[in-house]
């Protein structure tokens, strides 16, 4: 698809109303185009396999998810001490304290896995990307590339949403595990519950459904990050002010999609 | 045969500046056709306008027989694979050195061998006076040797068309010359078509078939260069005499 365009020139508005309306079709279009984006990408993913793409790929792999395992670890390990902790405090008054690892990991699978790593992905890797795409729109890179007749979503926008497609569900997973861990700890030294009944309580109520429903979360979330942050960089303008722009708005929007988005997906399977 | 024809093409951004005012002019196939004029006249705009990066607010820019500014799709692909083009920003990608950058259009768009590739690239490098640079990154060169990594990328596939947009703006007098040996080398030798936008006008001098004078979205003159240099129009008086040329047979 092409990306650069020029703006279109709107006559003045008359009136308020005039203004409203012009803002109402702006803002459809703007959601059209980036769900465009976003299937013109899932349909280039039929290049992924020629090997220029696929080291692409396993590079932006690398970048998404290598890079980002310092960052995710702390955060999952300190999430499931958290809640842990919120959690305990509140059965110990029924003397339930021993079921902290049940819902620990019922809430780790299902809610917080996917949607820490996504926060997290979107915050670092998603503003990244921004900022990178951003740059080269305002430096007329994209622009070199259309003129070339070298599609700019197959060949940077498909090889980011590949690699995301993969790294938000593997980091998500790698969050709960490690999120269910740092709830075990907390359990152990802060609420007195032995190891033993804490993961026999989690494993309990570990269902595969829940299990699924995450990584399929985390899994919307990658196309998601990768479709708000490619969108906001390709239409940055006015050089490095707008990239600063770009990156915030790709955050705010990312974080927005996520929660949204993750509500409805467990309304829809719960 | 005109390559390229502008026929009325105004263009205005919003907010309503004109930057081109109903301009027509026709660049013949194999010339090297300069175009000078004072910063933010609408140079970088107008070629632009012959690749479609922008397109008129009225009237029509023509390459052969295509109309590419009412091209689209699979037209518009094929109209742009008639040229290499120069950004004024030399627009290298960040991530990959002077070799991938260059090779880029190759590797995307040819069936070429590796072996091939990096013959290509060798002599494109070498023909800019950037051979040894290849493994350097962009942000590692300076902006005058930027500039030559672009200028290589631009003539590598060897297009029908080649757009400079100030290939010796940043470069020591040394290296402009030999740019613009470079760029008269490659029209006389493959017949390539060439506009250059530049400010250089002892180079443009040197090398041009035809130098359109472009002022405040107008054209004002278009002359071959002896009797641009002889122009009375004020306007080209002007930049002649900042950069000490005298009229020559006057
Ligand atoms: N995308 C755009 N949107 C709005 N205005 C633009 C755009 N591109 C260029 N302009 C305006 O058009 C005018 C001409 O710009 P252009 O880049 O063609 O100048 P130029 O002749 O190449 O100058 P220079 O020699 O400095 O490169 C400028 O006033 C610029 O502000
Ligand atoms: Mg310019």
């Amino acid at each position: 698809m092409t990306i650069t365009r020029e703006a279109p020139i709107l006559p003045v508005p008359s009136g308020p109303l005039q203004r409203i309306g012009q803002r109402t079709i702006a803002c459809i279009a703007e959601t059209g185009r980036a769900a465009t984006i976003c299937f013109a990408s899932v349909a280039a993913m039929r290049h992924a396999f020629a090997p220029r793409a696929r080291a692409e790929i396993v590079r932006q792999l690398y970048v998404c998810a290598v890079k980002s395992v310092p960052v995710v670890s702390v955060v999952a390990f300190f999430i499931g001490m958290i809640l842990a902790l919120q959690i305990g405090i509140e059965l110990r008054v029924y003397n339930q304290e021993g079921l902290t690892g049940s819902a620990v990991m019922a809430s780790m699978l299902r809610e917080m896995g996917p949607f820490m790593s996504g926060l997290v992905l979107a915050a670092s890797v998603g503003a990244a990307m921004a900022a990178q795409i951003g740059t080269m729109t305002v430096n007329e890179e994209i622009a070199a590339l259309e003129i070339m007749d070298i599609d700019p979503v197959r060949f940077l926008v498909m090889p980011r949403m590949a690699a995301m497609a993969i790294a938000v569900p593997m980091m998500s997973f790698y969050t709960c595990v490690l999120g269910v861990l740092g709830g075990a700890l907390v359990s152990h030294t802060q609420l007195a519950v032995p190891w033993e009944t804490y993961f026999r309580n989690a494993m309990d109520f570990a269902s595969v459904k829940a299990l699924w429903v995450g990584l399929f979360k985390a899994f919307l979330f990658g196309f998601i990050i990768v479709t708000v942050s490619c969108y906001e960089g390709f239409r940055t303008t006015h050089g490095a002010v707008g990239v600063g722009r770009a990156t915030r708005r790709s955050v705010v929007s990312n974080f927005l999609m996520i929660l949204v988005v993750g509500y409805f997906v467990t309304r829809l399977f719960y | 045969m005109s390559m390229i024809r502008f026929e009325h093409v105004t263009k205005e951004f919003a907010g309503g500046k004109r930057v081109l005012d109903d301009v027509s002019y026709e660049i013949d196939k194999g010339e090297i056709f300069t175009i000078v004029g004072p910063s933010g006249t609408g140079k970088s705009v107008s070629l632009k306008h012959m690749i479609r990066l922008l397109t008129p607010t009225s009237g029509r820019v023509w390459i052969g027989d295509d109309c590419v500014s009412e091209a689209s799709g699979r037209d518009l692909s094929r109209i742009r694979s008639r040229f290499g083009y120069l950004f004024q920003s030399a627009a290298l990608l960040a991530w990959m050195n002077v070799e991938d950058n260059v090779a880029l259009p190759l590797r995307e768009k040819t069936n070429l061998t590796e072996r091939e590739i990096a013959e290509k690239v060798a002599a494109a490098l070498e023909a800019v006076g950037l051979s040894g640079e290849g493994a350097a990154y962009p942000a590692d060169l300076s902006g005058g040797m930027q500039k030559r990594a672009g200028l290589a990328r631009a003539i590598v596939t060897q297009p029908e068309i080649v757009l400079y947009d100030e290939p010796t703006s940043g470069l020591d007098p040394v290296t402009s010359r030999r740019i613009d040996a470079l760029i008269a080398d490659l029209s006389a030798r493959l017949g390539i078509t060439s506009v250059v936008v530049t400010h250089d006008l002892q180079g443009a001098l040197a090398i041009s078939s035809r130098i359109a004078l472009l002022s405040r979205g107008r054209v004002l003159c278009i002359e071959p260069p002896d009797s641009f240099s002889r122009s009375t129009i004020p306007e080209a008086r002007a930049f002649l005499d900042a950069q000490g040329i005298r009229p020559s047979g006057a």
